[in-house]
């Protein structure tokens, strides 16, 4: 049998981002959580934004608490760096990670138990330092792992599987985030990858603390009627401020909106993210405002979604504390160490 | 009038809290530490900013003995309240200066005292201009008064002076006239009529300084490359936090550009300070945080992801007295048994117990080589005495090594190997090798977690690898007994012997001279950290006995010796303790342990077995 030549078709070329890298190096080790969670959702939005921003692996920082959610940081960018730490406390990791190495990108992914019980007040203190961050909560209203209590976010008046009320107000994370000083405030849905993904980017490119409550269906405890985090809940009561589009720096800033339809904030590093207006006249860069939506959606029972606020002139921690470019992690005794002829002239002081 | 006492005395001034009176005890502390004379100041101050009592006592001692005297030969009365307690305090022989308008009645009034009566507020108010200054100044007035009585000189006050007020030499001015206003009133007023007097010496404090061991520390931490410190303020360790905020503004911040080569940020609790630190050091920055007990408590949570993920951290925790909020601005050795197995599960860390103002300094600079080697917390037990109080020292020696990082794998050993894994065994030692956030090679990333994990990082639940990865840290705990500062001995073929450990030190010297006068001569070991290197087990099987003292009721080091020790050697230790809140003196060990070893004891020292750590201690060691 005579071989026949194999035709030379080359491969197509694989797709890459700006970094040259493909989008499998965003993946990361398979979920162990249930199928049709909302967190798995978020995980595959992070890495499609993650992709298409262009992170550098090596330079991301995951961080993240106790819960299901705090899991998720190991299903994507197997590359980067992961820090799973205590219950409640990554805001804590992820303040000293960044003052340590100011080039590291730093994402925290919490939980609503995570965040606004155990967590809170950590959650507080990194919002009015305004840390350099994304940090996600993946909202869904109960204590998955622990089988199904109620959370700290789940709203006044819903109910668990088997009936019980909850008597207690709700914490908004994103109202709490507004009146403490976060500078990029975001609510969005798991299974809303249109709205997620551009707010996302944006978030990452942003300066400063960027919060992302994600509301995100525990399909195993809190996807029953009576729950207003479940997926038919989110579909019946969600409330859309604008439509998200994220414009990266090198991008052609080409402005194709009629003017008054669109509010069109400028980031830190010179990208872009356009709010397309929709019936509301919104202005994201109004604190009052955002306080205001918030408050009417709750009592309309709306989950009002987008960019609820972002104020790109606060200065985060690094600016606030004067830090040099070059990270704290990377200075050696030369840098650090007082020099001989000084220290010996500073010892006769004590004498 | 008895025989002269020359440079062997103490000084108490009672004051009231917030009056200034920090200012002039310093003055009078610094004024005879130029003269040569050593001198040991101990502040026993309240809980409180302003109007309750505080005593500051000043140990004059030719020999340079550091610890607290229960002997107080000259009292400074400048407190109402506590004067009819104060005046009997004072030991027969000896000196009251007092406001004169102090009523000399009941126990106040005593026959064995000279009492030197001085209108402090009268001649404050007739010659003190400035009103807002007067309650401060009052208190200068106090030195002079003390200057003419017992021959301090002047020119010793005014550079003790200039040297307190650097950079006000207007405050200079002021306090010099406060000074000569008691000292002129002395001259014209007080016939000397007491036995003590300060005369200058040589070869006792020259080239030596006075220092605060929380400001050793702290500059053990600028020294060591600490760049991130998290705290949560808190008595007695806010002076270190606060020194190092001092120091890295005079010496970390660019002159032209303002940038700090440092971040210090006052955390929300103890919890969130030890997370920062944490944070920072998982990408390879130097970090420590400073708390007391209350905040150890609180930072058990994280400690235990310190040592499980491994993650290296400088805890500072200058000991006060416990449980709870106890007695916030007292001393005690009272976390050595709670810190070292600190966080649920088994863990185990490593403590150094730093024993003067130097090795404040030289063990922080250590521990943070230890913290990179090691990868875990490191915990640096001082207390207040040791941190709040100032100490004579020799000056801190400029560091004759480089960073120790440890095992870091850096982007370029990465390409030269095929594979690692952050927790695999490599050199036996159970230090495994890391790498940094940051580090630009595909194989460098890793996932850092406090639950179970293999030997790559991976989670696991797999009973063998869970047990296998404890041994390992089992393995380090080992390790680290062989890093961690070796004791300290003093050996010359004793039978009886001390072991102590951080600022009980100070009192064990003069002790162990007091034993020695009364024909009782002892060998001495100061521990100086845990884990306990081998050579604490050798040195008690050379003695008898060994007296372990310290400064809690439980005898909590001594505790740990005896589970670590055979039973043969546990039975030589015999638990010293003290724990009243004020520092120790030597009385508080010479005199439990004449007790102990005197022939009529023999016979009841037989029959009562050591005192297991949380009994009560046997009468004749009780302290």
């Amino acid at each position: 049998m005579t071989a026949v030549p194999a035709t030379p078709t080359p491969p197509p070329a694989p797709k890459v981002n700006r970094l040259g890298l493909a989008r499998d190096v965003y993946k990361g080790a398979p979920t162990t959580l249930c199928a049709g969670c909302g967190h798995n959702s978020i995980t595959n939005h992070l890495v499609k934004a993650m992709y298409e921003f262009g992170v550098e692996p090596h330079l991301l920082a995951k961080m993240s608490g106790i819960g299901c959610s705090s899991k998720t940081p190991a299903y994507f960018v197997d590359r980067a760096y992961g820090l799973n730490g205590v219950h409640g406390r990554m805001p804590s990791l992820a303040t000293g990670a960044k003052l340590a190495n100011r080039e590291l990108m730093v994402i925290g992914v919490s939980g609503d138990g995570d965040t606004a019980s155990i967590g809170l007040g950590q959650y507080a203190h990194l919002l009015r330092r305004n840390v350099d961050c994304t940090y996600i909560v993946e909202d869904n209203g109960c204590y998955g792992l622990t089988k199904g209590q109620f959370s700290a976010t789940a709203d006044l008046g819903s109910t668990l599987r088997k009936g019980q009320v909850n008597e207690f107000e709700t914490i908004d994370v994103c109202g709490m985030a507004i009146e403490l000083g976060a500078t990029f405030v975001a609510r969005s849905f798991s299974g809303d990858g249109k709205q997620l993904v551009p707010l996302l980017e944006a978030a990452f490119a942003h300066r400063g603390t960027s919060v992302l409550d994600i509301i995100s269906p525990c399909v195993a405890f809190n996807d029953h009627d009576g729950s207003t985090k479940s997926y038919a809940y989110v579909k019946e009561h969600e409330f859309l401020l604008h439509v998200p589009d994220y414009i990266a720096p090198a991008e052609d800033h080409v402005v194709d909106y009629e003017p008054g339809t669109v509010q069109d904030v400028e980031l830190g590093d010179g990208s872009h993210i356009l709010l397309r207006k929709l019936e509301r006249d919104y202005d994201a860069t109004d604190p009052v405002d955002a306080m205001r939506v918030i408050h009417e959606g709750r009592v309309r029972s709306e989950l009002v979604t987008g960019l609820l606020y972002v104020n790109t002139e606060a200065r985060d921690l690094s600016a606030r504390e004067t830090l040099p470019e070059r990270p704290l992690s990377a200075m050696g005794e030369e840098e650090l160490r007082v020099s001989r002829e000084r220290w010996h002239d500073f010892m006769r002081e004590f004498a | 009038m008895s025989a002269e006492v020359v440079n062997d005395l103490t000084i108490q001034v009672a004051t009231i809290n917030g009056s200034g009176s920090q200012s002039s005890n310093l003055t009078l502390t610094r004024s005879i530490f130029r003269m040569g004379i050593p001198v040991a100041p101990k502040n026993v101050f309240p809980s409180n900013i302003e109007g309750l009592p505080t005593w500051f006592d000043v140990r004059v001692s030719p020999y340079g003995y550091q610890c607290r005297t229960r002997d107080i030969d000259i009292l400074v009365a400048l407190n109402p309240t506590t004067w009819t307690t104060d005046a009997p305090g004072v030991k027969p022989g000896g000196v009251i200066v007092h406001e004169a308008t102090y009523p000399v009645v009941g126990a106040a009034a005593r026959d064995d005292v000279t009492y030197y009566p001085v209108p402090f507020t009268k001649l404050a108010k007739e010659r003190i201009g400035q009103d807002s200054l007067r309650k401060y100044l009052t208190n200068m007035v106090y030195v002079g008064v003390l200057a003419h009585l017992l021959g301090i000189e002047v020119e010793a006050i005014e550079s003790a002076l200039r040297d307190q007020f650097r950079t006000k030499p207007k405050a200079v001015a002021v306090n010099m006239e406060a000074v000569t206003l008691g000292l002129d009133y002395a001259r014209e007023n007080l016939e000397k009529r007491d036995r003590y007097r300060l005369e200058r010496l040589s070869g006792r404090t020259e080239g030596r300084i006075l220092i605060e061991g929380n400001q050793a520390a702290a500059l053990g931490c600028v020294m060591g490359g600490c760049t991130v410190a998290a705290w949560y303020p808190i008595t007695p360790s806010s002076s270190l936090c606060e020194a190092f905020i001092g120091y890295c503004e005079r010496f970390r911040a660019d002159p032209q550009t303002g940038d700090k080569r440092y971040a210090i940020i006052q955390a929300e609790d103890e919890l969130a300070a030890l997370g920062i630190v944490f944070g920072a050091t998982w990408t390879g920055a130097r970090a420590m945080t400073s708390t007391a007990g209350p905040g150890i408590s609180l930072m058990a949570e994280f400690t235990g992801l310190g040592y499980y993920a491994e993650l290296p951290a400088v805890i500072f925790d200058v000991q006060r007295v416990g449980p709870s909020t106890g007695l916030p601005t007292r001393t005690m050795q009272g976390d050595v048994s709670f810190a070292y197995t600190l966080s649920h599960g088994d863990t185990r860390h490593v403590l150094l117990l730093p024993g003067s103002a130097e090795e404040n300094y030289e063990f922080a600079m250590q521990a943070f080589d230890l913290a990179d080697r090691l990868q875990t917390p490191v915990f640096v037990l001082t207390d207040l005495d040791l941190g709040m109080n100032l100490w004579m020292a020799d000056p801190l020696a400029y560091p004759a090594n480089g960073f120790d990082r440890g095992k870091v794998l850096t982007a370029g050993d990465l390409e030269r190997i095929e594979s690692w894994g952050r927790y695999r065994d490599v050199d036996g030692d159970g230090i495994t090798y890391r790498t940094l956030p940051g580090t630009p090679n595909p194989l460098a990333g890793y996932f850092t977690r406090g639950s179970g994990h293999d030997e790559d990082a991976a989670y696991s639940e797999l009973p063998e690898v869970y047990q296998r990865n404890l041994d390992r840290l089992a393995r380090k705990h080992e390790t680290a007994r062989r890093l961690v500062p070796a004791p300290v001995a003093d050996e010359r073929g004793n039978e009886l012997a001390i072991l102590a450990y951080g600022s009980t030190h100070f009192a064990v010297v003069e002790a162990r001279d007091q034993l020695g006068e009364a024909g009782i001569e002892t060998d001495y070991l100061r521990v100086r950290a845990l884990p306990f290197s081998s050579e604490v087990a050798a040195f008690i099987e050379r003695h008898e006995r060994v007296y372990v003292v310290e400064q809690n009721q439980q005898g909590q080091l001594c505790g740990l010796l005896r589970q670590e020790l055979p039973g043969a050697l546990a039975d030589r230790l015999v638990s010293v303790r003290h724990y009243n809140g004020v520092p120790i003196d030597a009385a508080a060990i010479s005199g439990p342990i004449e007790e102990d070893v005197r022939p009529d004891n023999e016979a009841r020292r037989q029959a009562a077995s050591p005192a297991p750590s949380g009994e009560h201690p046997p009468a004749a060691l009780a302290v």
